[in-house]
C-alpha cells in the first residue's frame, strides 16, 4: 500500500515537473519567435561613456559628500572615532607580529614565537593533528619568503574578524530571537554580500582615510554577514523541546539564552566564525587596492609585470593560511562535542601536553623577543628558501601551457562563444526590455510559483531604472552560461566524489585551494590561454564557483541512505541507473541548493570578469572605481549586480522550496498511509 | 604514552630550547631620530599601479631617505584614491600624473588642497598600436586609412562581426569609441578591463602571430620586451579634441607632471624641493622600470643602481 501510494505521488509529481518543463519551453519558443521581428528595438542601450540622469545625480551626491567631509564637525567626529579605534586595534596587532614597533627594528614577537603561539592555540582549541598542520603552515610562510607580508595579512584579518565577532555574534543571537530584526537584517546582509567591493572602496577612504582602518572596514563589510546569518540560524534551530524544558524549570529569558540556547547553538556559531574567517581572507587582494599591507600587495604588484610565479607563491601563502584557519576552526567545532565524551584519563593526558606546549611557547616567545635569529625568518630576503623555486617553476609551467595549448584553447573559446554565448546574449540583450521582462516573470511564475512575481517585477523595474538594462542583460547571459558549466561539473564531479571516498580525499583539497586562491593569480595564464574575452571571465567564475556546487552535490549524494542504494543494486540496476534513478533524484534538494549557490558565486565574480574582457556591468564597476566621471555609473552598475543577484537568488530559492514542499507533501502522505 | 614519558619529553625539549639562548646576537633598539630626520619629517608618496610610476617613486624615496634623511611612506593606491588623499591629508605627493583635468578642477581649483608642481620631463604618448610582426608583414597597416581593408582579419568572438580594437585599464581617458565612429572604421571597441589583460594580449599576439590592434602608451616597460608599432591616426592639432563626441584625430602628447598637497608645498621640507626639481627622461625611467619589471630588482636596489650611475642628474634636484 505504502509503495503504491508513494509511486502514485511520484508519478503525479513527475507529471507536474513535465508540464512545467513544457511550459518553460513554450515561453522560450514564443520569445524566439517574437525576437526575430523585434530584435534590436528598445534594448535601452547606453554607450560606455554616456551617463543617464541617475548616474549624474549619483556623481553630484558623491561630490557633495566629498565637500562636506571637511567642513562638518559632526561628520568627521563620528567617523574619526571609528577610524581611530579600528586603527589602534590593527596597529597593535601589527606591532605584535608584523611591523617594527616600540623602538625595536622588529615586531614584539618574532617568527619563532608566532609559530609557537599558533601551534599552541591550535592544540588548545583543536587537536594534535591541526596543531602539526598549523606549525607546518606557518613555517611555510617564511620558507616562501613572505613572512612579514603573511603576518600583515594575518594581523589585518584578525582585526577584521575580531570586530566581526564582537558585533556579529550578539546581533546574530538577537536576530535568532527576534523575527522582526531578522526580516530587517536579511536584505541588509544580502546587500553587504553581493554589492561589489569596488563600488565602496574609494568612498571608504573618504570616510576612514587611507590606512589600516579602511582596509579592515572593507573586509568586515563583506565578512560579517556569514557569522550573523549562521548564528541566527543556530539559535533558531535549537530544539523547541529543550527550550520548553528550560521554561518549565522556571528559567528567565536571559538564563534560557545563556544556559540553553547559546550552548546548544555553539557548534553552529563556530561554523559561522569559520565562514567569516574565510570571507575575510578572500578580501586580501582587493583591500590591497587601498594600500592594505600584506600578501595582496605582492599579488597586485606581480600582476603589473605579469609575473605569474611570484603572484602564485603569494597566493599559495594565502591558500595555506586559509586552509590552516579552516581546519583549526573546524577542529574547534568538533571539540565542542568531543570534550564532553572524553574520559578523565584522556583529559589528564591532554592537560599535560597543553602544559608542556605552554612552557615551550613561553620559551619561544622569549627567544623571539630577544634574539635576531628567532625574530627574522632565516633565508634569503627575496624568495625565501623555496619561494624562488616555486615562482620559477610556476612561471615556466604557465609559459609552456600558453605556448603549446594556445590552438586548443582558442578552439574551445570559439566553440562556446559562437555556439552558446553569442546566440544567448543576442537573444537576451537584443530583445526589447519589455519582452525579456515578460519572459522572466513568466518563467519565474512557472518554476517558483506566483508569490515570486512581485519581487521579480520590482527587481526588473529597478534594473530598467538603473539605466544599465542592456549591460545587465549581457552580464546575465554570461552568468547563465557559467552557471550551466558549473552545474555540469558539479553533478559529474560531485557524483563521483559522493560515490568514492578515495576521489573525495583526492579532490577536496584542490577544491579548497580553488576557492581561496585569489582570482588575480590565475587571471594571467587564463588571459594567455583564452585572450581578453567573456569566455576568460566565465572560466575564472567557474574555477571559483564550481567547488561549492561540487561539494554540495557530493554531500547530497552521500546523504542518500545506503539501504536504498543497496536495494537498487541488488535488484539488478546498473551503476548508471543507480545514479540517474536513485541517487540524483533523492539528492535533488542538494542539487538545487548547488545551483542556487553556484549562481550567486558566479555573480560575485562579475567584477573580476570585467578585468579580463567580460565588459558590461563588471567593467563599469571597475571604471567607476578608477574614473571620477564614471563614479555614478559604476555605483549604478554595482546596484544592478545586486538586483540580478536578488532576482536569481529569490527565484531559485523559491523553486527549491517548491520542490521540497512537493517532497514533504509526499512524505506526509506516506506517513499517513503506513 | 604515559604522562611520565610526555613530561620527560617536554622537559628535554625545554632544556634544549633554553640552551639555544646561549648563542645568537641580541636585538638592539633602533636609535631615536637624528636632527636631519626632524628637519625633513615624513613624506607620504602615492604609488600608482604601473611600473613607470614605481620607478619614479623608487628613486625619489631612495634620495629622500638616504640624502635628506626623511621618513618616506609609500602608499599603493589608484589615481582617483590618491587625489582624494590630498584632501584627507593622507597623501603628499603624486609623482606621475597623466592629464586628469577633472581631478585638477576638483582638488586644485575647487577644494584648493593640491598644487601643480611641474613636469617630470617624461613625455606620455597614447595611441593605437599593433604587434611588430604585423607591421613588418603589412607595412601599410600603420596608416589608419588602410585599417578598414584589414578589418575582417581583426575579428574575434567578442567583436560582433567587426574588427576588434582592444582597450585596457578603464582609468585612462579614451576617445576610441568616438574615433571609430568619426573615422568610419569597421571596428568595435572591446574593453579588456585591465592593463594586465592588455599586455598579455599583445604578448600572445606577437608570440603566435595573431592579428591584434589596441590602445597602448609609452613610457611602458613592456615596450622593451615587445616593440609595439604606433598606428598613425589623423595628426593631433591643438583643439581637435575639444568636443569629445567629434574627435577624429590622434591623442595629444601628454606632458606628465607632479602634483603635491598644498600643506606639503608650504611645509618648506627639503623633500618638497626635491620633488619640485625632479626631472628626467623617458630613457632614465625605462632603465629603472626595466630593472624592477624584468630583472626583478627590489625598488630600493633598482633606485640605488640608477642613483650610483647618474650622480650628475640627481645632484641638481637637491639644490633649493
Amino acid at each position: 500500500m505504502t509503495a503504491l501510494a508513494g509511486t502514485a505521488a511520484s508519478v503525479r509529481r513527475r507529471a507536474g515537473g513535465l508540464t512545467r518543463g513544457w511550459l518553460v519551453g513554450g515561453v522560450v519558443a514564443v520569445w524566439v519567435l517574437l525576437w526575430i521581428p523585434l530584435r534590436g528595438r528598445d534594448t535601452l542601450a547606453l554607450s560606455t561613456s554616456e551617463l543617464s540622469p541617475l548616474h549624474e545625480r549619483l556623481n553630484d551626491l558623491r561630490d557633495a559628500i566629498n565637500n562636506t567631509r571637511g567642513s562638518s564637525p559632526v561628520f568627521s567626529a563620528f567617523f574619526d572615532v571609528i577610524r581611530e579605534s579600528v586603527d589602534a586595534l590593527t596597529v597593535f596587532l601589527q606591532s605584535l607580529i608584523s611591523q617594527p614597533a616600540y623602538g625595536r627594528p622588529v615586531p614584539l614577537i618574532g617568527w619563532l614565537g608566532v609559530v609557537a603561539v599558533a601551534t599552541f592555540g591550535a592544540y588548545a582549541v583543536g587537536n594534535l593533528r591541526v596543531a602539526a598542520l598549523t606549525a607546518a603552515g606557518f613555517t611555510s610562510f617564511g620558507l616562501l619568503g613572505f613572512w612579514q607580508q603573511s603576518m600583515d595579512t594575518l594581523a589585518l584579518t584578525l582585526a577584521a574578524v575580531l570586530i566581526c565577532l564582537a558585533i556579529g555574534i550578539p546581533l546574530g543571537i538577537w536576530a535568532g530571537l527576534s523575527d522582526r530584526l531578522n526580516r530587517v537584517l536579511t536584505p541588509v546582509l544580502d546587500f553587504m554580500q553581493t554589492m561589489p567591493t569596488f563600488v565602496y572602496l574609494a568612498p571608504l577612504t573618504l570616510f576612514f582615510l587611507i590606512g589600516p582602518a579602511s582596509g579592515v572596514i572593507a573586509t568586515l563589510i563583506y565578512a560579517m554577514p556569514p557569522v550573523i546569518r549562521i548564528t541566527a540560524h543556530g539559535i533558531r534551530s535549537v530544539a523547541p523541546s529543550s527550550v520548553e524544558a528550560g521554561t518549565s524549570l522556571g528559567a528567565t529569558r536571559w538564563q534560557l539564552l545563556r544556559s540553553v540556547r547559546v550552548p546548544l547553538a555553539k557548534r553552529t556559531i563556530v561554523l559561522g566564525i569559520n565562514q567569516t574567517v574565510m570571507c575575510a581572507l578572500s578580501m586580501v587582494t582587493i583591500a590591497a587596492l587601498i594600500d592594505a599591507p600584506g600578501l595582496g600587495q605582492v599579488v597586485l604588484r606581480a600582476l603589473q609585470t605579469l609575473d605569474v610565479g611570484t603572484a602564485f607563491s603569494a597566493g599559495l601563502a594565502i591558500v595555506i593560511m586559509a586552509i590552516v584557519l579552516d581546519r583549526v576552526t573546524t577542529a574547534a567545532r568538533d571539540r565542542v562535542e568531543t570534550q564532553y565524551r572524553m574520559g578523565p584519563r584522556a583529559r589528564g593526558r591532554r592537560r599535560v601536553v597543553l602544559a608542556g606546549l605552554g612552557v615551550l611557547t613561553a620559551v619561544a616567545l622569549y627567544l623571539s623577543y630577544t634574539y635576531v635569529w628567532a625574530a627574522f625568518f632565516p633565508g634569503p630576503e627575496r624568495g625565501g628558501a623555496v619561494g624562488g623555486e616555486v615562482a620559477d617553476g610556476v612561471t615556466r609551467a604557465s609559459d609552456w601551457v600558453q605556448l603549446n595549448l594556445g590552438a586548443v584553447t582558442d578552439a574551445v573559446r570559439n566553440a562556446i562563444s559562437y555556439g552558446l554565448l553569442n546566440p544567448l546574449q543576442s537573444l537576451i540583450a537584443d530583445s526589447p526590455w519589455y519582452l525579456v521582462s515578460a519572459v522572466v516573470l513568466a518563467i519565474a511564475w512557472i518554476v517558483a510559483g506566483p508569490r515570486i512575481v512581485p519581487t521579480a517585477a520590482v527587481c526588473l523595474g529597478l534594473l530598467v531604472g538603473s539605466g544599465l538594462w542592456q549591460e545587465a542583460m549581457v552580464t546575465l547571459a554570461a552568468t547563465l552560461v557559467a552557471t550551466v558549466i558549473v552545474m555540469a561539473l558539479g553533478v559529474v564531479v560531485g557524483v563521483w566524489m559522493g560515490r568514492s571516498d578515495r576521489a573525495d580525499g583526492l579532490i577536496r583539497p584542490t577544491l579548497d585551494a580553488a576557492q581561496v586562491m585569489p582570482a588575480f593569480v590565475y587571471l594571467v595564464p587564463f588571459l594567455g590561454l583564452f585572450g581578453a574575452s567573456r569566455f576568460t571571465a566565465i572560466v575564472a567564475a567557474v574555477v571559483f564557483a564550481a567547488p561549492v556546487a561540487i561539494k554540495l552535490v557530493a554531500d547530497g549524494i552521500r546523504g542518500v541512505p545506503a539501504t536504498v542504494v543497496e536495494a537498487a543494486v541488488s535488484s539488478g540496476s546498473s551503476a548508471w541507473q543507480v545514479i540517474t534513478k536513485v541517487q540524483l533524484p533523492l539528492a535533488r534538494q542538494s542539487v538545487t541548493l548547488a545551483a542556487n549557490q553556484g549562481l550567486i558565486y558566479v555573480l560575485s565574480m562579475v567584477v573580476v570578469g570585467g578585468l579580463v574582457g567580460a565588459g558590461a556591468l563588471g567593467y563599469l564597476v571597475v571604471a567607476g572605481f578608477s574614473q571620477s566621471d564614471l563614479y555614478g555609473k559604476g555605483l549604478a552598475a554595482g546596484l544592478a549586480v545586486v538586483l540580478l543577484g536578488v532576482l536569481l537568488d529569490r527565484t531559485t530559492q523559491a523553486a527549491a522550496r517548491r520542490l521540497d514542499a512537493g517532497a514533504a507533501h509526499r512524505g506526509l502522505r506516506k506517513g499517513k498511509d503506513s | 604514552m604515559s604522562n611520565v614519558v610526555i613530561g620527560r619529553f617536554v622537559a628535554v625539549l625545554t632544556v634544549g630550547a633554553l640552551a639555544l639562548t646561549a648563542c645568537g646576537s641580541k636585538i638592539e633598539d633602533t636609535p631615536s631620530g637624528t636632527t636631519s630626520r626632524a628637519a625633513c619629517g615624513t613624506v607620504n608618496i602615492a604609488v600608482n599601479p604601473w611600473v613607470g610610476y614605481q620607478a619614479d617613486a623608487a628613486v625619489i624615496a631612495y634620495l629622500a631617505t638616504n640624502e635628506l634623511g626623511c621618513t618616506v611612506n609609500k602608499k599603493n593606491l589608484t589615481e582617483e584614491v590618491s587625489w582624494q588623499g590630498f584632501g584627507t591629508g593622507a597623501v603628499d605627493v603624486v609623482l606621475e600624473n597623466w592629464g586628469h583635468d577633472d581631478l585638477k578642477k576638483t582638488y586644485i581649483e575647487q577644494q584648493g588642497v593640491a598644487v601643480e608642481y611641474g613636469s617630470t620631463g617624461n613625455k606620455g604618448i597614447i595611441g593605437w598600436y599593433v604587434p611588430p610582426w604585423l607591421a613588418q608583414e603589412y607595412p601599410d597597416i600603420t596608416d589608419w586609412n588602410n585599417l578598414n581593408k584589414y578589418a575582417d582579419k581583426f575579428k574575434t568572438s567578442e567583436s560582433g562581426g567587426k574588427g576588434q580594437l582592444l582597450l585596457g585599464d578603464p582609468s585612462f581617458v579614451t576617445n576610441d569609441e568616438a574615433l571609430v565612429k568619426n573615422l568610419k572604421l569597421d571596428f568595435k571597441v572591446v574593453y579588456a578591463g585591465s592593463e594586465t589583460a592588455l599586455i598579455q594580449a599583445f604578448r600572445t599576439a606577437e608570440q603566435q602571430k595573431q592579428w591584434m590592434i589596441g590602445y597602448f602608451y609609452e613610457p611602458q616597460w613592456f615596450l622593451n620586451e615587445v616593440k609595439l608599432v604606433h598606428v598613425n591616426l589623423p595628426p593631433y592639432t591643438a583643439g581637435c579634441d575639444a568636443d569629445p563626441a567629434k574627435v577624429a584625430c590622434d591623442y595629444a602628447p601628454y606632458d606628465l607632471d607632479k602634483i603635491v598637497s598644498k600643506k606639503f608645498a608650504d611645509s618648506g621640507s627639503p623633500a618638497a624641493a626635491l620633488v619640485k626639481n625632479f626631472q628626467w627622461t623617458n630613457d632614465h625611467q625605462n632603465s629603472v622600470a626595466l630593472d624592477i619589471a624584468v630583472n626583478k630588482l627590489s625598488d630600493d636596489d633598482a633606485a640605488k643602481k640608477w642613483v650610483d650611475a647618474n650622480r650628475d642628474v640627481w645632484q641638481a634636484w637637491l639644490k633649493n
